[in-house]
């Protein structure tokens, strides 16, 4: 069985302690951080790990993220140098591990060429913002399925009931949830207006279990977003964590055991 | 503007263009996108929509655009050329065939604010100008670096009401006033309306800009018949950056498979220069700015930052109908050199006493190569005017 669905099977929308999954971009703060910063967020206690592919023009994501794009594009990152980075990460990894990125880049790859070396190096699944529903269910979901790649959908508060069952029907693992109408990095917080967006998908009773993100930075938030799904994510807090951090792995597992908030004492 | 038939090289039912277009967007924008895609064709057939929309081209926007035969250059170059002035249009070019098309869009969809990003500024100004002219308030997304050599084309949105933003990501062209844009629409989905420059972006944008640009090619059809007894030309001539004046020069002769297309991208310092903007010669087929087209890319998929001395066609990409146009034979895809543009500038200006936009000069600076002969006739999109561009061109006169 996928390590996402895995991880998923038995936990409820509503666990005692949300699962949390943090975003962070490969090749970023150096080119060969990518297995290391996985490392110290599954040492942390990060529940899945989403690893971005850089792109050059990422139109869903705000500033911070942005930047971290840029910087690992500068640093040299592309496709094929993340699945060589990622060859022997099972050897010491066994949260499940999400790709998240832009089309563009997939479609160069090529899509059957990509989803193998997924399955290789042991990814999950893939988040693939600008990728069609259509397209994606005519031309590339036997593939997916075929390797046994999970692809994760959005859904925003504007999306309609309708769209929202359609998404729910061809998922598998999980739904992402958008927390506003945003780009990433976003300083909104969990507002009024997102409780009742999340009470309206609840009241909807899905297949799939869903975790929230954009907006979500800190245990308070975390804690908030987690009271209304299975669980949250973190992207650009956590770039920003990376940014200004001296001390790699320690700045990353005290980052997740804050978010977490595990006590101190606790050595992973 | 005339049909809603289909036509071949026109936009299928699903949104493409043979294996182009379509409408590669985040969920995020799913909604905006559908509920113009739902409402674009109806809103366009209501009578008042039609009636309003061809007053204010008449009207304001100065139409029809005069068809001039340029005598001096069709000696020079031994055919018949005939300019079609859409450089004559209001606020300088023929951007504002889309812009005024759009804002009665936006206004019919109930939208309080308008985004839109500009490369050389016409089409920040061409929207500015409709955003005033129907009070509406108006951000304008501009490169950074694009900012600072347009900087008159500046002045005027500002002057008109317009917020103008900077684009400091990237290249800090127009590939890069197009994400920030996007990301803006994302950020306020419900009362903005995005009024993209060209035919480029998801469907239906490539489709609704080339049908509020058709226009263009309705009037040569019927001024040409008017001046020579004929309808249709040998050849159809025009720039392209996303291709929005192409794409409107283009419409009504998509089908008359006799009349050829050229289109003429900008090589900048060459082809092969590393600083180039000549898509079709340099790109392949990839996903850019919400659908599949042609674009300039590294083997890893990452977008390649253009470069061509005029602003408004300093794209990587190409609008997905143009890419058809390309990958099926229908258009010819030449290209020009800053340099070629500048010395097409100077010599349209000598022998016709027309300054044009660098954009278009692009498209004069092949008439040499088209291969025309006496007995044929080409009509050139001249699409704006060159008053944005004197800066550029007061450093070639010596």
């Amino acid at each position: 069985m996928n390590r996402i669905t895995t991880l998923f099977s038995g936990v409820n929308d509503h666990p005692e302690a949300g699962l949390l999954n943090v975003y962070f971009t490969a090749g970023f703060p150096e080119l060969n951080d990518t297995v290391r910063v996985l490392q110290a967020l599954q040492d942390g206690g990060a529940d899945l790990v989403e690893i971005g592919m850089p792109y050059s023009d990422p139109v869903a994501d705000g500033e911070t993220i942005q930047k971290s794009n840029d910087r690992a594009l500068e640093n040299g990152m592309s496709v094929k140098i993340l699945f060589e980075q990622l060859a022997d990460m099972r050897e010491t990894i066994s949260v499940p591990v999400l790709l998240m990125g832009y089309v563009n880049p997939v479609l160069q790859f090529g899509i059957e060429a990509f989803c193998k070396k997924c399955a290789e190096v042991g990814v999950d699944g893939l988040i693939l913002p600008d990728m069609p529903m259509d397209v994606y269910l005519n031309e590339y979901k036997a593939i997916f399925d075929a390797y046994g790649i999970l692809n994760i959908f959005l859904v925003t508060p504007q999306t309609s009931e309708k769209r929202i069952r359609q998404i729910d029907e061809i998922s598998e693992g999980f739904i992402y949830t958008v927390s506003s109408a945003s780009v990433t990095g976003s300083n909104t917080g969990v507002s009024d207006d997102m409780e009742a967006y999340f009470d309206r998908l609840n009241a909807m009773q899905l297949r799939n279990p869903r975790l929230i993100g954009f907006g979500i930075k800190d245990h308070a938030t975390f804690k908030k977003a987690s009271d209304y799904a299975a669980g949250a994510i973190i992207g650009s807090a956590f770039i920003r964590v990376l940014q200004e951090s001296n001390d790699l792995e320690q700045d990353i597992k005290s980052f997740v055991r804050n978010v977490k908030n595990y006590p101190e004492t606790i050595e992973a | 503007m005339e049909t809603l038939e289909k036509k071949s090289y026109q936009v299928d039912s699903r949104g493409y263009y043979g294996n182009f277009g379509g409408a590669f967007i985040p969920e995020m924008l799913y909604p905006n996108v559908e509920e113009l895609r739902e409402n674009y064709l109806s809103i366009i057939a209501e009578p008042s929509f039609q009636k309003e929309y061809n007053d204010l081209l008449r009207n304001y926007v100065g139409r029809p655009t005069p068809l001039y035969r340029a005598n001096r250059l069709s000696e020079k170059y031994k055919t018949n050329i005939f300019l079609k002035r859409e450089d004559l249009c209001h606020t300088g070019a023929h951007k504002v065939n889309n812009t005024i098309g759009q804002i009665l869009m936006a206004k019919r969809l109930g939208k309080k604010r308008v985004v839109a990003e500009t490369g050389a500024g016409q089409h920040g100004v061409a929207t500015a100008t409709v955003c005033a002219l129907m009070d509406i308030e108006c951000i304008v997304y501009m490169g950074e670096l694009d900012i600072e050599r347009q900087a008159p084309n500046v002045a005027r949105m500002k002057m008109l009401g317009a917020e103008v933003r900077p684009a400091t990501c990237g290249s800090r062209t127009l590939k890069d006033a197009t994400n920030e844009a996007m990301r803006h629409w994302i950020n306020n989905p419900v009362d903005t309306h995005y009024i993209i420059g060209s035919v480029v972006g998801p469907h239906p944008y490539p489709d609704m800009v080339a049908r509020f640009q058709s226009i263009i090619s309705e009037e040569m059809r019927w001024q040409l018949k008017e001046q020579t007894g004929k309808e249709t030309p040998d050849y159809v001539v025009a720039c392209v950056g996303g291709g929005s004046n192409a794409a409107g020069a283009f419409y009504h002769f998509l089908d008359d498979e006799d009349v050829k297309l050229v289109a003429v991208e900008a090589a900048g310092k060459g082809i092969n220069s590393g600083h180039s903007a000549a898509t079709t010669a340099l790109g392949k087929p990839g996903v850019l700015h919400g659908s599949r087209t042609i674009l300039m890319q590294t083997e890893d998929g990452q977008v390649v930052e253009p470069f061509s001395i005029s602003a408004g066609l300093d794209y990587p990409g190409i609008g997905p109908q143009h890419a058809y146009l390309y990958d099926s034979g229908r258009g010819i895809f030449m290209s020009a050199t800053d340099e070629e543009a500048v010395q097409a500038a100077f010599e349209l200006t000598r022998y016709e006493g027309i300054i044009p936009a660098l954009e278009s000069s692009h498209a004069l600076a092949i008439l040499g190569q088209l291969g025309a002969t006496e007995n044929e006739t080409v009509i050139l999109n001249l699409s704006g005017r060159g008053d944005k561009d004197m800066a550029t061109y007061m450093k070639y006169i010596v």
